[in-house]
């Protein structure tokens, strides 16, 4: 993918999506420019998750577009009209955004170095040296340089949450995508997660967060958006917006989460 | 505030436990009589049988002895193990398309996997067997063309289907049907969100299936499939259907035929079906304890970070194609 400095590395643009007749997200625009750290908040059904999963594909787009570095995402457009992109051209899209889960979806019959060393192997063919290097490189980054040979029903949470980190990093994707990344952890691991994903902001890497973490919205975020019902109910720099909430859905969110 | 609560909490219980080893509870356990009884009756049972089984002169173990090791009945062991590990393999490759099939986008795939199972799963394997015995008369010539026109080359079905290829079909073709729904149990077994994981990385779906979803299913597949092989092992005894007259069952049949000594000739195939079954059990175990990894183990593989970080620091060099060379600056810039 090309990168334009002019335009935003992430264009979201009247994002719709319906599950049969149930219209979850109702018309979504967000811009993440690049290097940015986009946090997104809001309750449980209110679309942050399934916005970002169409980000990368894993939800079908109803309506309204997605581009990444200026390429539109899932499809072709000839003539004024849309055509869907093949699953190999989905794959190299893919490639290009890293995705960390809220249950991390490590790979179980795969070691913590395997699982880094998979993608880079299998999908951009890197000799196993390399690609282990690399890896190995990436798990201390994370703090886990002596866990390589773990399986993953032998880390904590917090491991396994870091190491899923690693994986997506070792395809040097331009944009990382965190669905929840901390909900499924105990409190007291909650913090190693965060930290990996500070250095990772400071190091300039663009990010679209979901997340309950109001903290470290403030802390880390570039922009806090607050979705309420499918929709963006307001937007803008973490600190004021939550110093100083516009909208009462907001307030009343604030309120019950701060 | 609690801070200082459980720091008192800490101390006072250091404080208690020093030194002094507990007085461990030792109580009296719970008698349990019913196990003696059963024992003495479960044991006595066996010891009748045991006694009936030496001393009853039906048995004629002296003719066990005698055929235990005929050429005849090794020869149909080995027929046997032949047709067993044959048709598996057979049904292992079709199940496993047959369930990738299944779960296809193509709705071609799915319907014709769907059928496929319906048919071989909904009539007996001894029809299928006599079925592929008279393949022949069905059908005397296999012949490659156009449909409807020009033929490119013929063949007697006879040369080509004989009666070990057509027991080896029908065997393989029938467990396909089972294996394949084995399969699919399997593969839905994996976590939705490790396919999501995979495709999130740009994985492609074929690398997926074998390299991800596969491997996590062998565990849930590999016991309903030893099940199967053990079963198998027994089915082969149906070729008769064929008819096929080599395996282990028709050898002793014949056998007895001509001693008329059914019982002694009956045990010796017992013995090798319960023989190769064990093998079979033993082979299962390793094949379980394989994919077992990563969720049965509790020991962390083998790696030696510190080791690995040598080979690696040496290695790319050595092993790095031309081009991947050029991602290492690109590399260190980020």
């Amino acid at each position: 993918m090309t990168i334009t400095t002019e335009q935003p590395l992430v264009k979201i643009e009247g994002l719709h999506k319906y599950y049969g007749t149930h219209h979850v997200l109702r018309g979504i625009d967000l811009n993440v420019n690049q290097g940015e750290v986009s946090v997104v908040i809001g309750p449980s059904g209110s679309g942050k998750s399934t916005m970002l999963r169409c980000v990368n594909l894993l939800e079908t787009i109803s309506a309204g577009r997605i581009s990444v570095g200026g390429e539109l995402i899932g499809y072709r457009e000839v003539k004024g009209r849309l055509h869907d992109l093949k699953a190999k051209e989905i794959a190299a899209q893919r490639r290009e955004i890293g995705m960390v889960f809220q249950r991390f979806n490590l790979f179980p019959h795969k070691t913590a170095l395997q699982n880094i060393m998979e993608a880079p192997v299998q999908v951009k063919g890197q000799s196993k040296a390399v690609a282990r290097k690399r890896a190995l490189e990436l798990l201390d980054r994370v703090g886990l340089g002596d866990r390589a040979g773990h399986y993953p029903n032998q880390l904590s949470g917090g491991q396994q949450q870091r190491v899923a980190i690693a994986r997506a990093l070792a395809m040097d994707p331009e944009l990382m995508l965190f669905d929840e990344p901390t909900s499924a952890l105990d409190p007291e691991l909650v913090g190693d997660v965060l930290n990996v994903m500070k250095d990772l902001a400071k190091s300039g890497m663009t990010m679209i967060v979901v997340t309950h973490e109001i903290g470290f919205a403030r802390e880390v975020g570039d922009r806090l958006t607050f979705m309420d019902g499918g929709v963006v109910v307001e937007s803008g720099d973490p600190r004021e917006v939550l110093a100083n909430p516009q909208h009462p859905r907001t307030k009343e969110f604030l309120s019950r989460v701060l | 505030m609690s801070i200082p609560a459980t720091e008192s909490g800490a101390q006072m219980d250091s404080h208690q436990h020093k030194d002094t080893a507990p007085v461990l509870n030792n109580p009296v356990p719970v008698r349990h009589p019913g196990r003696w009884v059963s024992a003495v009756i479960i044991l006595g049972a066996l010891a009748l049988l045991l006694q009936s089984l030496f001393t009853n002169p039906n048995f004629r173990w002296d003719v066990v002895g005698a055929y235990i090791l005929d050429v005849k009945v090794i020869q149909g062991v080995v027929w046997t193990l032949v047709l067993t590990v044959a048709s598996m393999i057979l049904a292992i490759i079709l199940a496993v398309l047959l369930a990738f099939m299944r779960q296809s986008e193509n709705p071609v795939f799915r319907y014709s996997s769907w059928t496929w199972v319906w048919f071989f799963r909904g009539t007996p394997v001894y029809t299928q067997l006599i079925f592929w015995g008279l393949i022949a008369v069905l059908y005397p010539k296999i012949s490659a063309g156009v449909p409807f026109g020009p033929e490119m080359f013929s063949v007697d079905t006879s040369t080509v289907v004989t009666a070990t290829v057509a027991a080896i079909l029908g065997l393989g073709l029938n467990e396909s049907a089972y294996l394949a729904e084995i399969f699919r149990a399997g593969l839905k077994s994996v976590d939705q969100g490790q396919m999501e994981a995979a495709e999130a990385l740009g994985m492609g779906k074929t690398k997926i299936m074998w390299r991800i979803i596969l491997p996590q299913a062998m565990r849930v597949i590999v016991p309903p499939t030893g099940n199967e092989t053990i079963g198998m092992l027994k089915t082969t005894s149906l070729v008769l259907a064929v008819p096929f007259t080599l395996d282990l069952t028709f050898a002793t049949n014949a056998l007895a035929n001509r001693t008329y000594l059914p019982v002694p000739l009956l045990i010796v195939a017992a013995i090798w079906y319960l023989i190769i079954t064990s093998l079979l059990m033993v082979g299962q175990h390793f094949i379980e304890a394989y994919y077992g990894k990563g969720v049965d183990n509790r020991a962390p593989a083998t790696v030696n970070p510190a080791a690995a970080k040598a080979a690696a620091a040496v290695a790319p060099s050595a092993d790095a194609e031309p081009e991947l060379k050029m991602d290492f600056p690109e590399e260190e810039a980020k």
